[in-house]
């Protein structure tokens, strides 16, 4: 299909690079430059989607961010994407695009029946429509509203392409590239600060491309090129384009969403598709330009409907006639420069100025090219459907709210410029409360609240010649202030157009007896009626207007709308817009991938793996892993067909039949030195450790203030004036944090220091009868016999050369050992005790087993020390001291704690002694009592006895001490179960703990 | 994203650091006698104030220091990082 509309001569495409692209299925041809959205106005396509409540045929409205409309469907190297902006995606080839929320096609909708129901859509008609009766909602009202006012479709695959973050900091970074952009990080890069010039578009030079001026004799888009090969060349300086600055943060951090792939047609391998920077920038200087506001009238929605400014850039940068027969309808100067533009490419448009004869520079240069104008006049309503045909313009009367006459006229096309807002979005976002600039009818930024300045018409600056001045300015004294240099900079010289006054006319009043429907917001289908009726039904802060209505809660985030909703409101509740305020700018300025925030965090890489020295010997071992945090632990070895049950019961019986190693490396360690170390832990644990000698350990619990259980385990004498802690895997962090804290902050006077040595141990117990004949092979020359190193005495030996330490402790509950070597060797040491260890039946075991053993014996851990429990509750009291004090030790004192029906560890065996008890369940006395029914407790942990051949549980339960030997009833409504159980002690196996002094 | 400056290593983004509460509170000595209201005070009672604040930090990817912050709670503004003994 040829391109109708393309003019043979200007922009900035080129013409010698075809590109073949897809639209709703259909081929045709743009040019490498174009975007999706100038390459289908090129072949004459306007009508390319259905709105969202009403689904009314939508056309292209701007040529950039300013779009509400063209949100496509876009399938670009293998990758499906919704709600992509026709105006911002640059032509590939191999491109296709489809229209969304239209079904089945855009030129059929059944959604458009809608239209004609509309008095059925008013404002919040979700609120009002769908609310009852409440079990429509999810049946009925949920997927109706999803199916018909869906935006586009996100795929169901996994992305397959790559994304990254990058981390930058800067001096001053810049965003945008037209003239306040361009000077201002000319004058800071001249000075030798670090800048980042950041550009939203694929071109640099922003309106420099589309306006009418010269620079020092060069035209815009030659001097902007200038500056750009000039700074390009700067090593303090970054210049990114496909670049948006989205989102202002607190202390200056910037965020900006680069893209780096899409525009590629063979992207190389590693190059992402998108890149996620956080720039930390000293300073901040927001050139983000202004958007043109638009005009309201009836049917200001239909297809061929244009901001003027957008039409003379599809003219001007791409080669492109949005329409042969315009009408340019405007309230200022700006829409002449249109005007002027389609007359030199041989298009007679006709001018409606809704000004009373206005006459200026711009003005006698469109009379002078036979521009035909009519003043005083305004488009009422436009016509056509799909398409614009023609329209009602009329001639306004003095008051301008009503029209003196009205006539109607063919067009194809209408371009509306209502003056220009600037993009205060992101000073917004820093903090600066927006003030009110009559002269310009919009919103400029006031006072910074963080190291920011506006330029150029982001400041409400719309001359040239002051812009650059300003910018140039700007840029020298920020700079200057950093880098303490100050090159001088000749201002430039330039010739522009003036402008006059505008108009304040921003909507065409209604004709008596018609009802066209007015947009304001297009993509969200709000129209001039829906906010009065907002208004009327009592709707008064603008918050609550726009939540109501929906006005400016569209991707777009109202740039067309906002202002005129604003007008709007002020012109019904007869205030003033200032008065009124505006609604918060939020981030994203415009949208951003999921992709590229998550970057490179997704599956494995989410979080780091933690692996121990022995990790690749458990695989091979067909090690079956769990998480435990970061850590990846062996929770069993399977062996032939076994399951998790049959494995780890073979493994916990072969450590109380004969002794087993687990790796235990991922426990906490922490080493404690300094002349106070002993008092520091003793203010720590609830127990005394003042008189520990040198080469003992002991078990300890530490609370925290509340008088909950925070952590035990075992601490060791090393020497004299140092210790060995460990911890549980899950609080290692927490506790370090803790201790750092107490020392650093409570008690900076005890002489201690505190230090995580978790990864430079490598740990492995060896459990079960025989463990100590195991021993005294692996350490031949140190006596190991019950009376030289009894349990909790510490030793250090030589393991073949390898330097180790020797813990008598045991989790198990069996006799056991626990060695440590320095984490290189830990592999060394595994393997030994695997070899020496075949003569005894050893055997590795997993988490699972662990915690059999240790469940059945009655050691707390994780689930009993829940962050709800007390040292009473887990049956740890005998270890809390009476004489001293320590941390949390006031709590322990509070009534609730020491209620004599406090709750209580016990243990818990079924009657039938076979039905396993899940974890969580309730006990309860009655199965079948009437709900709620009263809960005594819950069970925390579950096994399968391996001593007992039976399921035992650990379970923290009302007055737990006086239930011994009563039956209850273990329920878990998510299993489905009721298991009648038996309450006993926690001890279940060696209640005297015989076995661990054996 | 804050920036703050630890007093030990300079200024620093936020991701390294973790909160630490408030910055005003002083525990109560050992073995000091003590009423229930005051030790529930100090346990559980804290003030969210609106503005300026004092507030505890630590430096836990960095040289696991805790420091303490005069930040502004409602514009986030940082107006002087110090040592717990300044
Ligand atoms: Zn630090």
């Amino acid at each position: 299909m040829s391109q109708n509309f393309r003019l043979n001569t200007g922009g900035l495409i080129n013409r010698d690079k075809p590109i073949e692209f897809k639209f709703n299925g259909k081929k045709y041809i743009g040019y490498e430059g174009d975007t999706l959205a100038s390459a289908l106005l090129a072949n004459g396509i306007h009508l390319i989607g259905r709105s969202f409540k009403y689904h009314r045929p939508r056309g292209f409205f701007g040529a950039g961010v300013d779009e509400p409309n063209a949100k496509m469907q876009v399938e670009i190297n293998g990758c499906s994407e919704p709600n992509i902006n026709a105006t911002e995606i640059e032509l590939v080839n191999g491109l296709s695009a489809s229209s969304q929320n239209c079904w089945p096609s855009v030129n059929f909708d059944i959604g458009a029946i809608n239209n004609f129901l509309n008095r059925f859509f008013p404002a919040g008609f979700y609120y009002k429509t769908f609310m009852w009766p409440k079990s429509f909602w999810y049946r009925v009202y949920e997927p109706f509203i999803r199916k018909a006012a869906g935006l586009g479709i996100a795929s169901l695959e996994k992305d397959k392409e790559r994304y990254e973050h990058k981390y930058e900091y800067c001096d001053l970074l810049v965003t945008g590239s037209g003239p306040a952009g361009l000077a201002s990080a000319y004058a800071a890069a001249k000075n030798g600060a670090k800048v980042i010039l950041a550009e939203d578009k694929p071109r640099y030079g922003g309106t420099l491309l589309t306006d009418d001026v010269t620079i020092d004799n060069l035209s815009g888009k030659d001097w902007s090129e200038k500056i750009i090969s000039e700074l390009k060349e700067m090593p303090n300086v970054i210049v990114k384009n496909r670049s948006q600055v989205f989102g202002y943060y607190d202390h200056n951090m910037m965020v900006m969403f680069e893209r780096t792939g899409d525009h590629l047609e063979k992207k190389p391998k590693y190059t992402p598709r998108q890149r996620l920077w956080y720039i930390r920038a000293k300073e901040v200087l927001l050139s983000t330009g202004s958007i043109e506001r638009p005009i309201v009238f009836g049917n200001n929605d239909t297809p061929g409907v244009f901001l003027s400014a957008a039409a003379k850039e599809y003219m001007k940068v791409y080669g492109v006639l949005i329409g042969k027969k315009p009408i340019i309808f405007t309230n200022n100067d700006s829409g002449y420069e249109t005007a002027i533009e389609f007359k030199k490419n041989g298009v007679n448009p006709i001018v409606l100025d809704t000004r009373e004869d206005q006459k200026s520079e711009l003005i006698n240069e469109a009379k002078d090219l036979d521009i035909k104008i009519k003043f005083s006049y305004a488009v009422i309503v436009a016509h056509g459907y799909k398409k614009v045909k023609s329209a009602t313009i009329g001639k306004l009367d003095k008051d301008k709210i009503d029209f003196e006459n009205t006539e109607q006229i063919d067009c194809d096309s209408i371009c509306v410029s209502g003056f220009w807002t600037p993009t205060v979005h992101l000073a917004s976002q820093s903090g600066n409360k927006l003030k009110f600039n009559d002269s310009i009818d919009a919103f400029v930024p006031d006072k910074s609240k963080q190291n920011e300045h506006s330029l150029g018409a982001a400041n409400g600056t719309f001359t040239l010649q002051d812009t650059l001045k300003n910018s140039f300015n700007t840029g020298s004294e920020v700079s200057k202030s950093i880098t303490k240099k100050d090159e001088k900079i000749q201002i430039p010289n330039t010739n522009e157009r003036k402008y006059s006054a505008h108009d304040k006319f921003w909507c065409s009043p209604l004709p008596k007896g018609k009802n066209y429907k007015r947009f304001v917001d297009f993509q969200n289908d709000v129209a001039v009626s829906d906010i009065e009726v907002a208004l009327r039904e009592g709707y008064r802060s603008i918050e609550h207007v726009k939540r109501y209505t929906t006005l400016g809660m569209a991707t777009d985030q109202g740039r067309t709308s906002n202002l005129n909703g604003l007008q709007l409101v002020a012109n019904v509740e007869k205030k003033i817009v200032p008065q009124v305020g505006h609604t918060t700018f939020r981030p994203p300025f415009t949208p951003v991938t999921i992709g590229t925030i998550v970057g490179r965090e997704i599956g494995k890489e989410y979080m780091p793996t933690r692996k121990t020295p022995m990790h690749h010997w458990h695989e091979k071992n067909n090690a079956v892993w769990v998480d435990a945090g970061a850590w990846k632990r062996p929770r069993y070895y399977k062996r032939g067909n076994e399951n998790l049950f049959e494995a780890s019961k073979r493994e916990a019986k072969n450590v109380r039949d004969h002794v087993g190693v687990c790796d235990v490396t991922t426990l906490g360690k922490i080493d404690i030195k300094g002349p106070d170390a002993a008092e520091f832990l003793n203010r720590v644990y609830t127990n005394a450790w003042l008189k520990l000698p040198v080469g003992k350990a002991r078990y300890g619990v530490m609370l925290r203030e509340d008088g909950i259980v925070m952590d035990d385990g075992t601490t060791t004498r090393i020497s004299e004036n140092h210790y060995h802690m460990t911890t549980t895997t899950a609080q290692a962090a927490n506790v370090l944090s803790h201790l750092e804290y107490y020392l650093q902050i409570v008690w900076p006077e005890l002489n201690v220091n505190v230090v995580s040595t978790t990864e430079q141990w490598a740990g492995a117990a060896i459990a079960g009868p025989k463990s100590r004949d195991l021993l005294a092979k692996l350490f031949p020359k140190i006596d190991v016999s019950n009376e030289a190193l009894p349990f909790m005495g510490y030793v250090e030996g030589d393991l073949f050369g390898v330097k180790a330490r020797i813990f008598r402790i045991s989790f198990s509950g069996e006799l056991a050992y626990e060695i440590n070597v320095e984490s290189d060797f830990g592999l060394f040491m595994w393997e030994k005790i695997i070899e020496i260890g075949e003569e005894f039946n050893v055997q590795p075991y997993g988490t699972e087993a662990l915690s059999t053993l240790r469940i059945e014996m009655g050691h707390v851990a994780g689930p009993e020390l829940d962050g709800r429990t007390i040292p009473y509750d887990v049956s740890l009291e005998g270890l809390v001291s009476k004489k001293k004090d320590f941390i949390g030790k006031r709590s322990l004192a509070k009534e609730a704690f020491n209620k004599a029906d406090r709750q209580k560890i016990v243990g818990l065996v079924p009657l039938d002694r076979k039905s396993s008890i899940p974890e969580g369940s309730h006990l309860v006395e009655n199965k079948n009592a009437k709900l709620p029914n009263p809960k005594l407790g819950h069970v925390s942990s579950s096994c399968w006895s391996v001593e007992n051949n039976n399921p035992f549980s650990l379970a923290i339960l009302k007055d737990g001490k006086n239930m011994i030997g009563k039956k209850l009833f273990a329920v878990s409504p998510l299993k489905n179960t009721s298991i009648e159980v038996e309450v006993m002690s926690s001890h279940y196996v060696d209640h005297e703990g015989k076995r661990v002094r054996s | 994203m804050l920036n703050i400056k630890c007093p030990y290593c300079g200024d620093r983004s936020q991701k390294e650091f973790a909160y630490g509460g408030d910055g005003t509170i002083t525990r109560p000595k050992l073995n000091q006698e003590i009423s229930d209201e005051e030790w529930d005070n100090f346990v559980y009672l804290r003030k969210s104030p609106r503005g300026k604040h004092i507030e505890l930090w630590h430096h836990i990817a960095g040289c696991r220091q805790w420091f303490k912050v005069e930040r502004d709670t409602t514009t986030h503004e940082i107006f002087r990082t110090f040592k717990p003994e300044e």
